[in-house]
Order: structure tokens, then sequence, then C-alpha cells
């Protein structure tokens, strides 16, 4: 108790300092925070993912489409319990700024492989009825203002055109971490039209998915799925779909992994300005922890000093930091709910915050404990005066 | 415990051969050279000598804050040089209580906070630490200022705070390493008549570093030192 006091009386003996190196951790906790967030939401598609599916593209490249024949042989493999199909759409909806998912999907057969995505049975059958239906995550419906039979136009890239559709559903998250972002509409439409204006293109699927019967054979699945196309006009590459998400992250992992990095470098400079703080804090101290050595204090003590001294520090500037980054997080997440469909502070990141802070303040803390044990009380006292 | 002046004191403290050296650089300066000499029980003991003689490496050496190069010191018995670093500091805790220059009080804890320090290296509960340090506190005539800081107290004051810190534990000695150094000649005066009621009240041998001559004529036996050796002087 006594100590404690004495602790905290040191801490704020030179208040400016003390709340400049709080500020400090502060700003450096947020950061490192929202930093991980940014990570763990880059991830979230791969957690969301189901072991049970799989996912089969054109081997050479995503870009390559597969023959729409290929549906029925694909049922026909042992394991395999529904098959779907779909396209990247890639439209715009009247500025390139409003960026969203949007993909051609077969109705039926969707929402049946994907159960996290939650839509009233009136709707879905309403968007099944109608060809040019679509169905829009909430966030999405709310971010522009759509309401059940709004019409939506979007200009195609892949697919050249203006491309009207009618809202019939909203869909929404199990849980938060599904995204509730994405437009879709019915594969069937984007097919007639591709008949008409281009053939060629007709019949083309960007990517099927495929619900196995048990998440232990898809490995098997996927590897029969893709024999029995070897040597077909398009070869296929079959991947669960947690490996497909991590292939879309790996094409973007060096962004990923600068921002790990810049996670760290902010803790290691919060490191160095904290150690800088407590290395004066105890040189100006040097003579009291003399005197402590004096009245016969041992090392023990003169460590919890400075220690708990750069750990109250520490943990406070945390304390701040961590209840900065909801807040901080959500008014993020706002705005770049278009990147991040799910943009959520994890128990763990809270986690890596106490743990950065703890060492943060006992790195400081080495040196100058180190220091101030090891001068001699004779020296040490000669500073004073 | 006035000591019956029948009785021969004994040494309370025993230096024999001790000689201490600095290195600065690649250059060994000799400070004490083969001191040796007893300090009775009780006794009042002002060591002078002009600046850089040795007079607080030597109290230092005898106080257990630094450690000789050759001979021993024996203090209460006890050859303090053949101690660790640990057991040294457990034994100053008990056996020897401080009194420097620049009072060396602790700047954030009250007067009662620095008197409290070295009992919280005791067995004592809270009140009795209490007790103890309210009797230490009236008895250097303070204990109207219990609760002031350091900065709040005069010069004075604050080397009567140090001075009730040095006894509160009741050690075997008290050293004083130039205690009116730093106050005018009222405050000065006023830290010797208490330090010469400690001697004669409660029996307490004190060694005491000064070059000011009314604070050696306080004393029982004045020591000079000079260039590491003994010049005797009486008193
Ligand atoms: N830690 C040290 N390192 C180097 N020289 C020292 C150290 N401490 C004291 N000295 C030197 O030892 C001599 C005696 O010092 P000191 O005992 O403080 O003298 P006094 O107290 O009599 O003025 C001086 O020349 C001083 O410079
Ligand atoms: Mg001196």
């Amino acid at each position: 108790m006594y100590i404690l006091k004495l602790i905290f009386k040191n801490a704020f003996r030179h208040k400016l300092r003390t709340w400049l190196t709080i500020l400090g951790i502060t700003i450096a906790i947020l950061a490192f925070g929202l930093l991980r967030t940014v990570i763990s939401a880059w991830y979230a598609g791969v957690e969301a993912s189901s072991a049970s599916r799989l996912v089969t593209r054109n081997s050479i490249s995503i870009i390559f489409t597969l023959p729409l024949s290929y549906k029925e042989r694909i049922r026909q493999i042992d394991g395999v319990k529904i098959v779907s199909w779909g396209n990247w759409f890639g439209g715009i909806y009247i500025d390139e700024k409003n960026f969203f998912a949007n993909f051609a999907v077969d109705p039926k057969t969707y929402f049946e492989l994907y159960p996290e995505l939650i839509i009233s049975p009136d709707q879905k059958a309403a968007f099944i009825r109608d060809r040019k239906g679509f169905v829009a995550g909430r966030k999405l419906a709310e971010r522009f203002g759509w309401k059940l039979g709004d019409s939506v136009t979007l200009r195609g890239t892949i697919f050249a055109g203006q491309w009207d559709f009618v809202m019939r559903g909203i869909y929404r998250g199990r849980d938060k971490t599904v995204d509730e972002t994405t437009f879709f509409f019915q594969w069937d439409y984007l097919n007639e039209k591709m008949k008409k204006s281009s053939p060629a293109r007709a019949d083309q699927i960007g990517f099927y998915m495929i619900g196995v019967t048990k998440p232990e054979i898809a490995a098997d699945v996927a590897v029969n799925i893709d024999k029995t196309f070897k040597n077909s006009v398009a070869e296929t590459l079959t991947e669960t779909e947690k490996a497909f998400q991590l292939g879309w992250i790996a094409m973007s992992q060096a962004i990923v992994t600068a921002i790990q990095l810049v996670s760290f470098v902010v803790i290691i400079i919060i490191m160095a300005v904290m150690a800088n703080t407590m290395a004066m804090t105890a040189r100006e101290r040097i003579g009291e922890y003399s005197i402590f050595k004096t009245l016969g204090f041992g090392g023990r003590y003169i460590a919890a000093l400075i220690f708990g001294e750069s750990l109250i520090i520490s943990m406070i500037g945390c304390a701040f930091g961590i209840a900065f980054t909801f807040p901080a997080a959500k008014s993020f997440g706002n705005a770049l709910s278009n990147f991040f469909p799910t943009f959520n502070v994890a128990t763990e990141t809270i986690y890596m915050d106490i743990a950065a802070a703890l060492l943060v303040g006992t790195v400081a803390g080495i040196f100058p404990t180190l220091r101030s044990i090891r001068i001699r009380i004779a020296d040490g006292l000669r500073r004073i005066g | 415990m006035p000591k019956n002046a029948l009785v021969e004191p004994r040494s309370i403290v025993v230096i024999r051969n001790v000689s201490k050296s600095y290195r600065r650089g690649s250059q060994t300066i000799p400070v004490l050279e083969n001191v040796s000499f007893d300090i009775a029980e009780g006794k009042f003991l002002a060591l002078m000598g002009p600046s850089g003689s040795g007079k607080s490496t030597l109290l230092n050496l005898l106080a257990g804050i630094d450690s000789v190069d050759s001979g021993s010191i024996a203090v209460g018995g006890l050859d303090i040089t053949t101690l660790s670093e640990m057991d040294l500091a457990r034994w100053r805790a008990v056996n020897v209580g401080f009194i420097f220059q620049f009072y060396n009080l602790i700047p954030v804890l009250t007067a009662f906070g620095n008197v409290e320090l070295p009992l919280l290296l005791t067995k004592l509960s809270k009140k009795q630490r209490r007790e103890h340090v309210d009797l230490a506190l009236s008895m250097v005539g303070l204990s109207d200022r219990i609760d002031h800081y350091p900065n709040q107290l005069s010069g004075g004051q604050q080397q009567r705070v140090a001075i009730a810190r040095a006894v509160v534990t009741d050690p075997t000695i008290l050293v004083a390493d130039e205690p009116t150094g730093d106050l005018d000649r009222v405050s000065a005066a006023e830290i010797l008549d208490l330090m010469g009621r400690l001697n004669k009240d409660l029996g307490k041998t004190i060694i005491m570093v000064t070059h000011d001559a009314r604070a050696a004529a306080k004393a029982h036996l004045i020591k000079q030192l000079d260039k590491g050796v003994f010049i005797d002087v009486h008193s």
C-alpha cells in the first residue's frame, strides 16, 4: 500500500511530462489497435468461410471462365451435395467511388449453400420469380436508401451496357463476421443478355461453389473435381473456400505485412519514447534511490519503484487507448465499409494492446533499474545538492 | 540510558589499517592510507580536516555505504568489511542512523512519511510505527509539522526531520556528514544542540564530519584528518 502510494506520487511529479507520455502511449495503443483491427477485418472473410464449401475456378486464372456444362459433371462426383455458380459482375452504381461487390448467382442454390445469409422466404421467392430482381445486404441497402421495389441501374464494366434491376430482398448476416454489403442478381439474367449481345460469352461461369456432405472429405472431393476436368478445354482448380479466400489475401499480402509491420513499429517507437522518459526520471532520482539504499532498502524495492512507475504510466495510456479504440473503430468502419464489410475490435486485439503496453512499461524500466541498483551509494548520494 | 561514568567505555567502532583509493581513468588516487582508530561507545566525535582530505570517505566506510580496499572495520563487534551487499544493507537498516548535509529527505513524502521510511524494514505494526514516528518527531520539536512536505519546511526543520529519521530505529551509531553545512547560524546551533542532547540524554554514539569549529566544539573529541592521515587534537 505504502509503496503503491509512493509510486503514484512519483509518477505524477512531473505532471506535464507524465501526461505527455501517457498521451503518446494512448495514441500508440489506439493506432496499434486500429491497425490490428484492419488486419482482422482483412481476414474476416476467411474466418467466416466454411470448411465444407469448395470453390472451383479456371486453373489458369480467376479471370478465365468455365463452361456451364461442368455443372452436371460436378454434381455427379461423390460427396458433392450442392453445386452453385456465379460470376463477378463488377458493375458500377452511378460513380466508381460507390464501390460494392456485385455478383450474378443462381438464387435457388446460392442461399442454400450460404445459410449465414439470412433472407425471409417471401423475399427469397420474390427474388427467384423476378429475372431482373436483386438482393442487397442490409448495410448496402441502408447506405443507398434502397427499398423493396426500387429500380437500380448498374453500369457494366466486364459486361458492357446499362443493367436495370429491381430490389426484391434484403439479407442480413447471421453474426457480426458476415458481410452485409454485397449485391446479388440472377445469373440467368446475365446469361440471357450475353446470348443476345455476345454469344461467345454465354454459358460461361466465373466460379462454381460446391457444398460437400462433410468437411473431412472436402480435400478429396477437390482433387476428384480437378481430375475430372484434367485435359479438357478448361482445366479447373478447386480449393476449399478458406484457401480461396486466403488466395485473395495472398494477393494483398504485401499490404497486410506492411500494416503488421507498421503496427509493431508504432509500439517500438513508443517504447523508445517511454524508455527515454524513464531514463530521464531515474537519472533525476538517482540521489533519492541512493537514500533508499542507504536506509537499507534492497534492489528489489528500487526495482519495484521504477517498474511500478513505468507500468502505471504505460497502463494508464493503454486504458485510454483501448477506450478510444472502440469509437474510433466504429467511425473508421463506417467510413471504410466499402472495403471492410465487417470492422470490429476483436477481443484478441485488446489482449494484444495490453500485452504491448506491459512490454513497453517493462522494457522502459529495465535500464534505469539496472543503473540505479548498480550505482555505488556513495556516488549516488554525491548527485544530491 | 546514560552511561555509568565508572565503567570503562568499550569501543563501539574499531578501525584497523584501512586503506581506500579511487581510480580515475588509469590513475589511482589514494584517499586513506593505513588508518586505524577506535571510537568508544557513547562518544561524540568530530572529524575535521580540509576539503578533500577523505573525511566523507572514512565516514561512508564505517557507515557501510562504501567498501575498503584493505583493512577492517568492526562496529559493535561485527566486522562489516566481510558482509555481502545484501547483509550490509540489512545491517545499516538496524545499526546506522544517517544525517546528511542536504537533509536527503524524500520530497514526495511528508515529515511523517520520511521518518516512517526506515521503520518499513522492521516488523513493527502500523500502529507501532505511528507511535515511534510521533515520538521521534516530538523529540526534534516538530510534532506540529507532521503532515508537511519537505518543501514546506525550512532548512533547519528539514534537518530535524532527517535527525528524527536517523534515530527512529534506535541505531547503534549516528553518522553525520556536514550536518550544519547548509544552514544559517541559528539553525546550525539548534541542530548541534539537538545532536548534543541525543548524545548526552540517549547515549548515542555520534560521528560527525564538519569543518565548522563551532560544530566541533560540541564534540567530546576531534580528529583531524589531513591527506588521509590523522593529526590528533584534543578538545
Ligand atoms: N567516487 C569517487 N571517485 C573518485 N574520486 C573520489 C570519489 N570520492 C571521493 N573522491 C576523491 O577522494 C578525495 C576525498 O574525498 P572526500 O572523502 O569526499 O573528502 P572530504 O569529505 O574530506 O572533503 C577527494 O580528492 C575526492 O575527489
Ligand atoms: Mg565531504
